[in-house]
């Protein structure tokens, strides 16, 4: 399985070269990343090259990495039915760089797109009615980035002089409790600075890069 | 005569509608009572499960899986126990399996039951509502004996299950599966081959077998038009390569194929469940690494280290190693899929969930176009609709 998803890969890459930045197995997923201004004509040879044939789009989504010049990744998970094969494209941008948008290649990527400007913020240029889809009319903001708290910016509530919907600052009657288990001897991703580990994260990369 | 300009006219069917299936807002554009153009706007149930999940350990994320699609609440957990175990690389011991795949195909009765009745109520059928309504009575009773919750179970979890089944659970199990395909024949003869019931149904909604891949269609709308794809068989997780049943595949892809295929899915799942309980073998229900899995109450009186696993377990829970993957089950509504990132803590980093639904609903449009008013129900109906999933 593992054998033939690396050629799949290798076969890939070997004809999109210029497209494809770079590839790999993980958790037996084939995984590739793409420069963004190709993600159409990545998108449509997958779809329509014999060997490959990803006729379905399961699912676009963005993840948000605010440490990384651009933040945002956005992720494509393609199906091929004919060869029972998924892959991952993976494309990076930030809140001004726009995605060319994939609804021409797959007419199920509108609302998956939309669902992804409307999260994260993240610009899909071409795209035939990018509107917001999971939030409030007039929403404002963009709620799955990591910068967005979790409680939001405003409540709502029913005013009964107003007869209406009203929109007011979000005001916690009990502070907002982010219960932190999280034991800073294992797993911790981020070291002390200036702690006597500080300058281990260069060799545990090595490490993990060898494995 | 004089020209008349006639301006099509905009209809906004909900979000308070019995027939939208919970809060769909949809705004019609109709030329008389021809549909021009649908355009659901949905959210009205968002609730902001993923970010919810990306502040709460692998433990406690999991329940918000079963108020997602809350008619069949098993197989989102199914999902997500899969892909943190995939994760963290650990195998569940076969009986975990085993009651994974009889738990996971019970939840697949119950959606198609639920379906079946709401769609043929939809369309003016009443008496099947009441009777699949007594029959997933029975069915929630079945979870309530295992996990004690009749429809949020919480039950299947990283590494296995929460606690094994109570003696003669499959035993009552195994009676109502020789009981229930009679059940399902009552019903047929309702509506199979119902005058009424046809009328509504064949030939409205027709999807073609390129239209539905290309909108992203899964589960038995596609398998409706003619495609026969199902994950349990094509990628089979748990015990599902040891099971003996068919996919069955519709011809024309319209709602009666979609209302034939999920009947004959029922019976396929009762196929299921009872080579389930044949063939459950006895053993351990969960892994024992209780790094993951909490030791046994017993054990926490007497071993300090059980003690601290439990506690540790509760409060911190599990690091799961850095990684990403997508991870898709066969939901009775279709490719139910998690995309997990871990960065190495106890928290998901993100955990993007593909709800089946969500891709079905955008297709409303090119299935109601040139169709009636009445029609855009029918469709709505046979596209199982549960807004839990959709808006998240």
């Amino acid at each position: 399985m593992d054998l033939a998803l690396q050629e799949l890969g290798d076969y890939i890459a070997g004809q999109l070269s210029r497209e494809i930045v770079d590839h790999g197995i993980t958790n037996d997923e084939l995984v590739m990343t793409a420069h963004r201004d190709a993600v159409i004509r990545v998108l449509t040879f997958l779809r329509d090259d014999a060997n490959c044939q990803f006729r379905m789009l399961m699912d676009v989504c963005g993840v948000d990495y605010p440490d990384r010049e651009y933040r945002f990744e956005v992720v494509y998970n393609l199906l091929s039915m004919t060869h029972n094969n998924r892959i991952r494209i993976k494309v990076s941008a930030d809140e001004e760089t726009p995605v060319p948008s994939v609804t021409g290649v797959f007419s199920s990527a509108n609302w998956w797109e939309r669902e992804a400007w409307d999260l994260f913020g993240i610009y899909f240029s071409g795209h035939p009615d990018l509107r917001r889809i999971m939030t409030d009319y007039g929403f404002e903001g963009h709620p799955l980035r990591k910068d967005f708290p979790l409680t939001g910016y405003v409540e709502v509530r029913y005013d009964e002089d107003k007869r209406r919907c009203v929109y007011e600052p979000v005001s916690l009657n009990q502070e907002f409790r982010d219960f932190d288990f999280l034991s800073p001897w294992e797993g911790t991703p981020t070291r002390l600075a200036g702690g006597e580990k500080a300058g281990d994260e260069a060799k545990e990369a090595n490490k993990d890069g060898a494995k | 005569m004089s020209e008349v300009q006639i301006q099509n006219f905009t209809l906004n069917l909900g979000p308070q509608h019995p027939a939208a299936h919970g809060v769909l807002r949809l705004v019609l554009e109709m030329d008389g009572e021809i549909i021009e153009r649908a355009d659901p706007h949905v959210g009205l149930l968002h609730r902001g499960t993923e970010k919810l999940i990306e502040h709460k350990s692998y433990l406690q994320a999991l329940p918000y899986f079963d108020r997602l699609d809350y008619v069949s609440p098993q197989n989102q957990e199914h999902a997500f126990s899969l892909a943190t175990e995939k994760l963290l690389g650990i195998e569940v011991p076969p009986r975990g399996q085993y009651i994974r795949v009889l738990y996971a195909e019970i939840g697949r009765a119950l959606n198609h039951l639920f379906n079946i009745c709401a769609y043929a109520m939809d369309i003016g059928a009443m008496t099947p509502m009441l009777w699949g309504v007594e029959e997933r009575e029975h069915l929630m009773e079945f979870c309530e004996r295992a996990s004690g919750a009749r429809m949020h179970m919480a039950y299947f979890r990283p590494g296995g299950v929460a606690f094994d089944l109570p003696d003669g659970l499959t035993d009552d199990i195994y009676a109502w599966s020789g009981r229930f395909p009679r059940m399902i024949d009552d019903c047929e003869t309702l509506l199979t081959e119902n005058r009424i019931f046809k009328q509504r149904s064949v030939d409205i909604g027709v999807l073609t077998a390129e239209q539905a891949q290309d909108w992203g269609f899964v589960g038995p709308c596609l398998r409706a038009s003619g495609v026969p794809w199902d994950l349990r068989k094509a990628q089979p997780y748990d015990v599902y390569d040891k099971m003996d049943f068919d996919i069955p595949v519709g011809k024309h892809g319209d709602c009666y194929d979609r209302y034939l295929v999920r009947v004959a899915e029922l019976r396929e799942s009762v196929k299921i469940i009872r080579q389930c309980i044949e063939n459950m073998p006895t053993g351990p229900v969960k892994t024992d690494d209780h790094k993951i899995t909490p030791p046994k109450r017993a054990d926490m009186k007497t071993s300090m280290e059980a003690l601290i696993h439990h506690f540790k377990l509760y409060s911190e829970g599990y690091h799961v190693p850095a990684g990403e993957t997508y991870t898709a089950v066969e939901a009775p509504k279709g490719e139910f899929g998690v995309y997990l990132v871990s960065d190495g803590t106890n928290r998901p980093y993100r955990c993007k969930i593909r709800a089946p639904g969500f891709g079905h609903l955008q297709g409303l449009e090119l299935l109601s176009k040139g169709h009636m008013l009445a029609d855009v129900v029918a469709n709505l109906g046979s596209l199982d609709i549960v807004f839990g999933e959709i808006d998240r």
